[in-house]
């Protein structure tokens, strides 16, 4: 054991070299072929699955677990693919435990879901394995489409609107496409550059132009796009982060758990990022768990993760706080930060515990910290947008916003739940409405 | 425990399990093995005649069939007779049978469809200690084309012949082995009474081709590429042999005549089952070539477990209790009605009831918004596909109508009395009911 993980402060390296790569692998290990047949050898093919309705994407599950178990992955994949483009994706990151393996009649049966999800990432990765695209374009329609956003919500829309026949311009803002899947999604969710390969793969399809470091604002307006294209996609994500509203926010240390997170997933050798001896989270949600548990995994020895509810209001599943658990995360509920401590950098953080109804106890928890990650929501960034509901781009059932030829979706849309299946599938929509509108 | 000891046709041993005649009972070293794990008997794996043995292939001998899991169902085998010479294999049964007096070793023979070939090898089987022998006319591969096996079990005429030479030249029991490769297997079970037999043993191997190899375009197994029939057994033949064993069971000419019941027999369950529809004993072969000797016992724990449970306190007991229900379909009560009824507390809402009943049979199950699935009692013909695919067990049961009350489905009122479809209006040739 590496005696730096007992420096105090905020240091890099605080674990041996060869720790790192066992830390940050595979959440799930890809199931091998055996494994794959026993696991589609419990699927029951169910009439009108209900696993197929809890998932976004509406995939067709029980078929393609069955193409799985006669030996046909590669026909699997396109049955997942041609639902969710980003099936691959969607297989390492969807809390399957709250979508389709809650539903899964085996886990009413027996507690014991099919795995529905390491099935799905068995089948896209047989597929992509061998760098084709299953898909082609339908003949050119002389249409053009924007789309602004490169995560999954504007992926999806732009390859489902290239394969109908229309031409896709993609703008990011960010240097590299991917939006949370590049930059948010746990590191041990998504090893070996997968997200990166994933949009390459998916470019294949043609028709699809990405422009990055294109940011919609001042340059690049929402009106200006509407004037030169026939139809425009917003799928921008969620771009700010809410403020704690704690006494001393500003001092050094106190960071977003997104920028931590995106920092993390950018850096060439983990190794290499800094992590505090004593780290404190706040939320609890899957940004706050993922946040938290990394910090672990860097060689952090005190991860607590503070939420204010309880812990069956947290946004994240059980398994994903077991895991936490697991990891030697200790959370903390039913306590609000009041105010960071230190001078300059942060050197503690106080706590007031509050009942179910959030009403303050008198009590207090202070918590040394090096560092303190934020994780209590993103918000809608961007002004001149179409209609808002609740702080999000007001949509329709079919993606459309309040104003003509503008469509949205994903994370930035209102409705769904902020996941990537959620843009997936809202992308993919909007790109059918998007086809029918202009087709006429 | 219950008293599983067995008497068949005045060979005794330990229980009811013998081993069937396979590479199970090949050679010394197995069938010393077999009787430390606890087999009542064995039948030898089928003698040849003196002078060169037979040859097998050098490539796959078995092809299979799976269920979930890859759990075997169904195996196939395209192996011949024993590939050791005769005297190695009669020194290794005096052996044995010198150890093990109190399990039953029996041997089964197959030579040419000539008297002198049969008269030659009985003394030398006699000589081992054996206590009868089982005469192979089943083997459905190899030796059939050599008029041998399976050729001679379909010509009742020679299995009366040879049965008779055999109980001419000696004076061990003889035990007729019969093929299921046949349409009617009472004309050989009726001819191997005639000739004068002590028992009969069913059911060898179906001939049978378990799979194709896409690539090859050849049967498998494939050996340099061709295929050729096997012989199929293992779980997925049990029902064609319980079939046979009854018939024989409750045919007047032969009812009388012991069964040793073979054909997929893997737990203690199936064992029973053969026993109740007229078998004295079982012989089991793929379920010890799939999951080793070890599983009798299980099977002995199993079926004394069962006859505690029933008070019977001996295997006889058991035997033919099944066999007076085995009747013809045209007997069968008309007038009894049942509808299927899902347990709601069970379910796990699959509804591959309502798939099965919806596009294949009588649109009977109502399944709602909430995914409930409910019987429709005016549509159910209580045809039991329902309860056949349901994942769940016992969760759709078969409940009868009692009498008085009325058929939501005909509208008619479900009568006391039996009447069958000899007596039925709608036949033709009904003999109308005294
Ligand atoms: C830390 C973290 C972990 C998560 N883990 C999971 C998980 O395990 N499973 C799961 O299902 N979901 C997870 N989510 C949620 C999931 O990542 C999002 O729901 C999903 O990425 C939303 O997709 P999107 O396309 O709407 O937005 P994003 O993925 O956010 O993509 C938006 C894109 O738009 C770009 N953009 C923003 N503003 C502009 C602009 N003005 N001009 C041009 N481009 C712009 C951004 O650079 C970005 O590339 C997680 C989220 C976070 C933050
Ligand atoms: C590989 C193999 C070889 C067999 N060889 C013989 C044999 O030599 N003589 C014989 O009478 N039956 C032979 N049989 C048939 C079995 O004795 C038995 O009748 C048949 O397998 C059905 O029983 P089971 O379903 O328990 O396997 C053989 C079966 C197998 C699988
Ligand atoms: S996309 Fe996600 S929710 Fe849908 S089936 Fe796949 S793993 Fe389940
Ligand atoms: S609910 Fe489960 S068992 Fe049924 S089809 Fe879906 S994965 Fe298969
Ligand atoms: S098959 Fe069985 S478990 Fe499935 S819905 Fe029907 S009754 Fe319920």
């Amino acid at each position: 054991m590496s005696q730096k993980i007992f420096e105090p402060g905020v240091a890099a390296g605080r674990l041996d070299a060869d720790a790192y790569t066992a830390q940050f692998s595979d959440l799930h290990p890809p199931l091998d072929v055996h494994e794959a047949l026993v696991a589609a050898d419990r699927c029951y093919f169910c009439h009108d699955a209900p696993c197929i309705t809890a998932c976004p994407t509406d995939i067709d599950i029980p078929l393609f677990i069955r193409q799985i178990a006669t030996g046909t992955p590669d026909a699997a994949a396109k049955t997942i693919l041609s639902q969710n483009i980003m099936g691959g994706m969607c297989a390492r990151v969807c809390p399957t435990e709250q979508l389709c393996e809650q539903a899964c009649v085996r886990e009413v049966a027996e507690g014991k879901p099919v795995k529905i999800g390491e099935l799905q990432r068995y089948a896209t990765d047989h597929l992509q394995a061998k760098g084709v695209h299953p898909f082609e374009r339908a003949a050119p329609t002389g249409k053009r489409v924007a789309v602004v956003g490169a995560g999954p919500a504007g992926l999806s829309c732009a390859h489902r609107a290239a394969m109908m026949g229309h031409d896709v311009t993609v703008f990011d803002a960010r240097p590299k496409p991917g939006g949370l899947n590049e930059y948010g999604i746990a590191t041990y969710k998504t090893p070996d550059g997968f997200a990166q390969a994933e949009v390459d793969w998916l470019l294949k399809i043609g028709g699809i132009t990405v422009q990055n470091n294109a940011a919609l604002g001042a340059a690049m307006t929402l009106d200006s796009l509407r004037a030169e294209y026939d139809a425009v996609f917003l799928g921008m994500g969620l771009g700010g982060v809410n403020a704690l509203g704690a006494e001393g926010e500003d001092k050094t240390g106190v960071l977003d758990a997104v920028d931590f997170i995106a920092d993390l997933r950018q850096a060439s050798d983990v190794a290499a990022v800094p992590i505090g001896r004593d780290v404190v989270v706040i939320g609890g949600g899957m940004t706050a768990i993922d946040a938290a548990i990394q910090a672990k995994l860097l060689g952090a020895l005190n991860v607590t993760l503070v939420y204010r509810r309880g812990r069956d209001r947290m946004n994240a599943s059980v398994f994903e706080q077991d895991l936490a658990a697991s990891k030697g995360v200790r959370i903390v509920t039913h306590a609000t930060p009041v105010a960071v401590i230190g001078n300059g950098a942060v050197r503690e953080i106080e706590f007031e515990y509050v009942d179910d109804q959030m009403q303050g106890t008198g009590q207090t928890l202070r918590l040394a910290a090096d560092q303190v990650f934020k994780a209590i929501g993103q918000t809608l960034q961007g002004d001149a947008l179409p209609t808002l509901e609740a702080r999000k781009i007001k949509v329709d059932g079919t993606g459309r916003t309040s104003v003509d030829g503008v469509w949205a979706g994903g994370d930035c849309a209102s409705g769904g739940d902020d996941l990537t299946v959620t843009a997936v599938a809202e992308g993919r929509d909007a790109a059918m409405d998007i086809h029918m509108v202009l087709m006429g | 425990m219950a008293d599983l000891r067995s008497d068949f046709v005045g060979i005794k041993s330990p229980n009811p399990f013998w081993l069937a005649s396979a590479p199970p009972t090949d050679k010394e070293y197995n069938v010393r093995r077999a009787f430390e794990a606890g087999w009542g008997g064995v039948v030898w794996k089928t003698l040849g005649m003196e002078g060169p043995p037979v040859v097998n292939v050098n490539g796959p001998r078995y092809g299979a069939i799976y269920g979930a899991d890859r759990r075997l169902l169904g195996l196939n085998n395209i192996e011949l007779i024993t590939d050791r010479p005769l005297e190695v294999n009669l020194r290794e049964m005096k052996a044995v049978k010198r150890d093990y007096p109190d399990r039953a070793l029996i041997a089964s023979i197959m030579v040419p469809c000539e008297e002198e070939a049969w008269k030659a090898i009985l003394p030398h089987v006699e000589d081992t200690g054996a206590d009868g022998i089982e005469l192979n006319f089943g083997c459905p591969h190899g030796m059939a084309e050599r008029g041998m096996g399976s050729a001679v079990g379909q010509v009742p005429e020679y299995i009366e012949m040879v049965t008779r030479w055999c109980k001419q030249y000696t004076r061990m029991p003889v035990i007729v082995k019969l093929t299921p490769n046949i349409t009617n297997v009472l004309y050989p079970a009726e001819a191997a009474k005639r000739g004068g037999a002590d028992a009969v043993s069913l059911i060898n191997t179906i001939n049978s081709i378990t799979s194709v190899d896409l690539d090859l375009f050849a049967p498998e197994p494939t050996i340099d590429g061709k295929g050729t029939h096997g012989g199929y057994c293992g779980p997925a033949v049990k029902p064609i042999a319980l079939n046979m064993v009854a018939e024989i069971a409750r045919n007047p000419a032969t009812a009388d005549m012991p069964i040793s019941g073979i054909g997929g027999v893997t737990t203690w369950r199936d064992a029973a089952e053969f026993l109740a529809l007229g078998a004295g004993n079982v012989q089991v072969c793929t379920a010890v070539m799939t999951y080793g000797f070890k599983v009798v016992e299980e099977m002995i724990s199993g079926l004394s477990e069962y006859m505690d449970d029933k008070g019977m306190t001996s295997v006889d007991q058991l035997v033919r209790r099944a066999v007076p229900n085995v009747t013809d379909w045209n007997q069968l009560n008309l007038n009894y009605v049942a509808k299927a009824k899902i347990d709601q507390d069970l379910c796990i809402s699959c509804g591959r009831c309502f798939a099965a009943c919806e596009d294949t049979s009588h649109q009977a199950i109502a399944m709602s918004e909430d995914r409930t699935f409910s019987v429709i009692d005016d549509e159910c013909v209580a045809c039991n596909l329902c309860v056949n695919v349901c994942p769940v067990e016992d969760c759709i049961s078969m409940v009868e109508l009692a009498t008085g009350t009325t058929d939501p489905r005909t509208g008619k009122t479900v009568e006391a009395a039996y009447a069958n479809w000899t007596t039925h209006p709608n036949n033709p040739s009904a003999t109308a009911a005294e």
